[in-house]
C-alpha cells in the first residue's frame, strides 16, 4: 500500500500502531486511513481486537507503539470531534440515574470541567432523545428501560456529543428489529451530513446493506476499503480462517449476496 | 459553662460526622466500593504515625497530612495490585488495608508507646470527650476542636460533592466515556478517596474506626433504597448520618451506654427500616406489589370465566364455589369482593354476574386473549400451545399493544379454535 494521507482531511489516520495488554499484543501494525462521510463496518471475530482498536482511538488504552491523528491532531486536541457509543454492558445500568441525564453526559466535553450543563445543552439533550424516539423516556429511571431503549439511549448520548466522527461498539448487539431499524437509519442520516461512523458490527448477513467501507480485523487489518472490494469469500476466510461454523456462515453470507444480484 | 453546652457539642460531633461520611459513603455504596471506606479507615494509620513521628506532635495540621498521604499510598497499593499485578480487587483491598495498618500500629508501640495513641481509643474514639477538647486561639477559647475540625471536613466534602457533581457522575457511572471526554476518571477517584481518608481521620478521633465504617456505609445504603435519583440520595444519606446521631445521642443517655455505639444502633434501625418500608426496593413495597398483581390477574379470570360461561352456555351467573380458585381461595375470594365492591359484577340470588362495566372490560381481556392465540399460532405455535401463553399476556396487554397485534394480524377474526375475537367497543 504505497499512498500519501492528506492528514487535515482524513477523519481517523491510525499509524503503525500495536497494542498490546499485559505486554501480550492484540493488535499489531495497524495502519488505516478512514476517509471522510463514510459509514465504515469493523468486523472479525472475537477476540479479534475491534474494541481495542476504537479505544485505542481514544487513549482508552495504552498504545505500544504508532500514533493515531484525529483531523491531523492527536486525541487530547480532537476530543469534540468525536463521539462514543460503548458497549451497553460496560456500565451498570442499576444506576440511579434517569435517561436524560445520561444523554446530557454526551455534552460534558463541550461544557469543560466544573461548569455546569447550559439550558442550551438540556436541550440539545432532549433533542438527541427525540432523534432516537425516547423522547417520552426522558425521566424513566436507566433500568426500567428494554435493552434497545438502553441502546437507543447510548446513541442519544452520542448525537448529544455533536461530533464529526461516531465510534460505536456493537450498537446492534442484542437490541430488537425495530431498534436494529431506527439505529440504522440514524446512521444513514448522520453519513448524509457528511459525518464518518466507525461501527464495530458482528452480524455478517447484513454487513453489505449497512456499510459502504469495510475494516477486517483479526489482530492486523487484513482488509480494508470500499465494501464492494473488500467483502470476499477470500478475505473473510483470512478474517475468520479456520473457525468452520463462522466461516460457513461467512460463506453463505457472500453466496447470499451473489444470488441476490 | 462547658457542662451546658455538652450535650449540644456532642451531637453536633455526631452529626457533622454523620454527614460528612453519609454524603461520601453515598459514592461508595454507588461505586461498590463500601469495603474500600473500611480499608482507608485502617490505612491511614502508618500515616499518622510517621506524621507524628516526624512532627513530635498531634496538631491538626500534620495529622491530616499523615492521613491524606496515608489514604492516597493505600488506594494507589490497591490500584496497583489489581492493575499492574493482577491480584483480585477484594484481594489487593484486604492486602493493602492489612499491610498498613499492622505497619501503623508496629511504628505506634515501637517507636511511640509512650504517647497517647491507643488503639482503644482508635478503635472506640470518645465522643463524650469532645466538650472538652477545647481549640484555643492565642488565648482565646474557641469551641470544642472537634467540632471545629468535622465541620471544616464536612464544608470540604459538601464543596467537592457540589463543585465536582458532573465529573463524579460521569466517572462513577461510565468512567470510559468520563475519559473519553476528557473528565480523568482516575483523578476523579483519588480526589474522592482522598476526602474519604480525610473524612475519616477526622471522624475517627472523636467517634472511633468502627462508627466511622458504619457511617460510611449504612446511611448511603439505606439511602439507595429510596430514590432512584443521585441527587436526592446524597441528600438523604448525609441526613440520615445526622439523624442517627442525634437519635444515637438520646438513646445512649436513656440507656446510660455508649455514645457511638448507639449511634451505630440508630444507623442499623434507620436501614432496617428503609428494608422494610422503602417503597420501591423495600420487601413491604415489594409484598404489596405482587399482592396487587396476584390480585388483578384473579379478578380478570373471574371476569373471563364470566363471560365465557354467557357466551358458551347462555349462564349469565355462577356461585361462588364456580368462580374462586380452590388453589389461591383468599387471592381470588379478595378479588371477586373488589369486583363487587367496584359494580364491575352484582349479586343475585346467591349468584355472580357480569354487570355492563364488567362485559366491558371482560370483552376487552377476551379479546386479547384471542389475539394473543391468533398472533402466536401465525408464529408458528399449534393451536394447542397458544392458550398458556396467551393466559399469561392477556393480562398485560396495554391498548397500545392491541393495537400492534391487530395490525399484524388484518384478516383475522377468530382465534385458532375458531372463536370470535371480540371487536373493540
Amino acid at each position: 500500500m504505497l499512498h500519501t494521507v492528506d492528514e487535515s482531511i482524513t477523519p481517523i489516520h491510525i499509524h503503525d500502531m500495536t497494542v498490546a495488554y499485559h505486554k501480550k499484543p492484540v493488535l499489531w501494525d495497524v495502519d488505516l486511513a478512514v476517509p471522510e462521510g463514510k459509514l465504515v463496518g469493523v468486523v472479525g471475530p472475537n477476540g479479534a481486537g475491534k474494541s481495542t482498536m476504537i479505544k485505542a482511538i481514544m487513549d482508552l488504552v495504552p498504545k505500544a507503539s504508532g500514533w493515531v491523528r484525529i483531523y491531523g491532531k492527536p486525541y487530547p486536541r480532537a476530543r469534540r470531534a468525536i463521539g462514543y457509543v460503548p458497549q451497553r454492558e460496560s456500565v451498570d445500568w442499576d444506576f440511579p440515574i434517569h435517561a436524560l441525564d445520561v444523554v446530557l453526559m454526551g455534552r460534558y466535553g463541550h461544557v469543560g470541567w466544573v461548569r455546569r450543563p447550559g439550558k442550551r445543552d438540556r436541550e440539545r439533550a432532549e433533542e438527541a432523545l427525540e432523534k432516537v424516539g425516547m423522547v417520552d423516556f426522558g425521566h424513566r429511571q436507566i433500568n426500567q428501560l428494554s435493552g434497545g431503549q438502553q441502546q437507543r439511549v447510548f446513541l442519544a448520548r452520542a448525537l448529544a456529543q455533536d461530533a464529526q466522527i461516531y465510534l460505536m461498539d456493537e450498537p446492534f448487539a442484542g437490541v430488537d428489529a425495530a431498534t436494529e431499524r431506527a439505529i440504522i437509519d440514524i446512521l444513514m442520516d448522520l453519513r448524509a451530513r457528511k459525518k464518518t461512523m466507525l461501527v464495530v458490527h458482528h452480524d455478517l448477513h447484513t454487513v453489505r446493506q449497512y456499510f459502504d467501507w469495510l475494516v477486517l480485523i483479526n489482530m492486523r487489518v487484513v482488509a480494508a476499503g470500499e465494501t464492494r472490494d473488500v467483502f470476499t469469500e477470500e478475505n473473510l476466510n483470512k478474517t475468520y480462517g479456520g473457525r468452520l461454523t463462522v466461516l460457513s456462515e461467512a460463506a453463505q453470507a457472500v453466496a447470499d449476496h451473489r444470488g441476490g444480484l | 459553662m462547658v457542662e451546658i453546652w455538652a450535650p449540644f457539642w456532642i451531637v453536633l460531633t455526631g452529626a457533622l460526622a454523620g454527614a460528612s461520611c453519609g454524603l461520601l459513603g453515598a459514592y461508595l455504596v454507588l461505586r461498590k466500593m463500601s469495603l474500600l471506606g473500611d480499608a482507608l479507615s485502617h490505612a491511614v494509620l502508618p500515616g499518622i504515625a510517621i506524621a507524628f513521628l516526624l512532627s513530635g506532635s498531634r496538631d491538626v495540621l500534620p495529622m491530616f497530612v499523615g492521613a491524606t498521604a496515608g489514604g492516597v499510598v493505600a488506594t494507589l497499593l490497591i490500584e496497583t495490585f489489581h492493575r499492574r499485578w493482577r491480584v483480585q480487587e477484594d484481594t489487593s483491598i484486604g492486602i493493602a488495608f492489612t499491610a498498613l495498618f499492622a505497619l501503623g500500629v508496629v511504628l505506634i508501640t515501637a517507636f511511640a508507646a509512650q504517647v497517647d495513641l491507643d488503639q482503644e481509643c482508635v478503635l472506640y474514639g470518645e465522643i463524650a470527650y469532645t466538650p472538652w477538647d477545647r481549640l484555643f486561639w492565642g488565648e482565646r477559647d474557641m469551641g470544642p476542636r472537634p467540632v471545629w475540625i468535622l465541620g471544616v471536613v464536612f464544608a470540604l466534602d459538601l464543596l467537592i460533592v457540589v463543585v465536582f457533581y458532573k465529573e463524579l457522575l460521569i466517572a462513577s457511572f461510565d468512567p470510559e466515556m468520563a475519559v473519553s471526554a476528557g473528565i480523568s476518571a482516575a483523578l476523579m477517584h483519588y480526589v474522592l478517596m482522598g476526602a474519604v481518608s480525610v473524612t475519616t481521620v477526622a471522624a475517627f478521633e472523636s467517634v472511633g474506626a468502627i462508627l466511622v465504617v458504619a457511617m460510611l456505609i449504612v446511611p448511603g445504603a439505606s439511602a439507595y433504597l429510596w430514590s432512584d435519583q443521585l441527587k436526592v440520595i446524597l441528600t438523604l444519606s448525609a441526613l440520615m448520618g445526622v439523624v442517627s446521631a442525634v437519635a444515637g445521642y438520646f438513646l445512649a443517655s436513656a440507656w446510660n451506654s455508649s455514645i457511638a455505639g448507639a449511634m451505630v444502633a440508630a444507623m442499623g434501625a434507620i436501614f432496617a427500616f428503609s428494608l422494610l418500608l422503602a417503597p420501591r426496593y423495600g420487601l413491604l413495597g415489594r409484598f404489596a406489589r405482587q399482592a396487587r398483581l396476584s390480585i388483578r390477574v384473579a379478578r380478570d379470570h373471574v371476569l373471563l370465566k364470566l363471560l365465557r360461561e354467557r357466551e358458551s352456555r347462555q349462564v349469565s351467573a355462577l356461585g361462588w364455589g364456580d368462580l374462586v380458585d380452590a388453589t389461591a381461595r383468599r387471592i381470588s375470594g379478595l378479588a371477586l369482593r373488589s369486583l363487587i365492591w367496584q359494580g364491575l359484577i352484582v349479586r343475585e340470588n346467591g349468584r355472580f354476574a357480569l354487570a355492563e362495566p364488567g362485559i366491558t372490560r371482560a370483552t376487552e381481556l377476551l379479546r386479547n386473549h384471542r389475539l394473543w392465540e391468533a398472533y402466536l399460532n401465525q408464529l408458528g405455535l399449534p393451536p394447542d400451545h397458544v392458550h398458556d401463553p396467551a393466559d399469561a399476556l392477556e393480562h398485560v396487554t396495554d391498548d397500545h399493544l392491541q393495537r400492534e397485534i391487530r395490525m399484524a394480524l388484518p384478516n383475522i377474526a377468530t382465534d385458532p379454535q375458531g372463536k370470535r375475537i371480540p371487536e373493540a367497543r
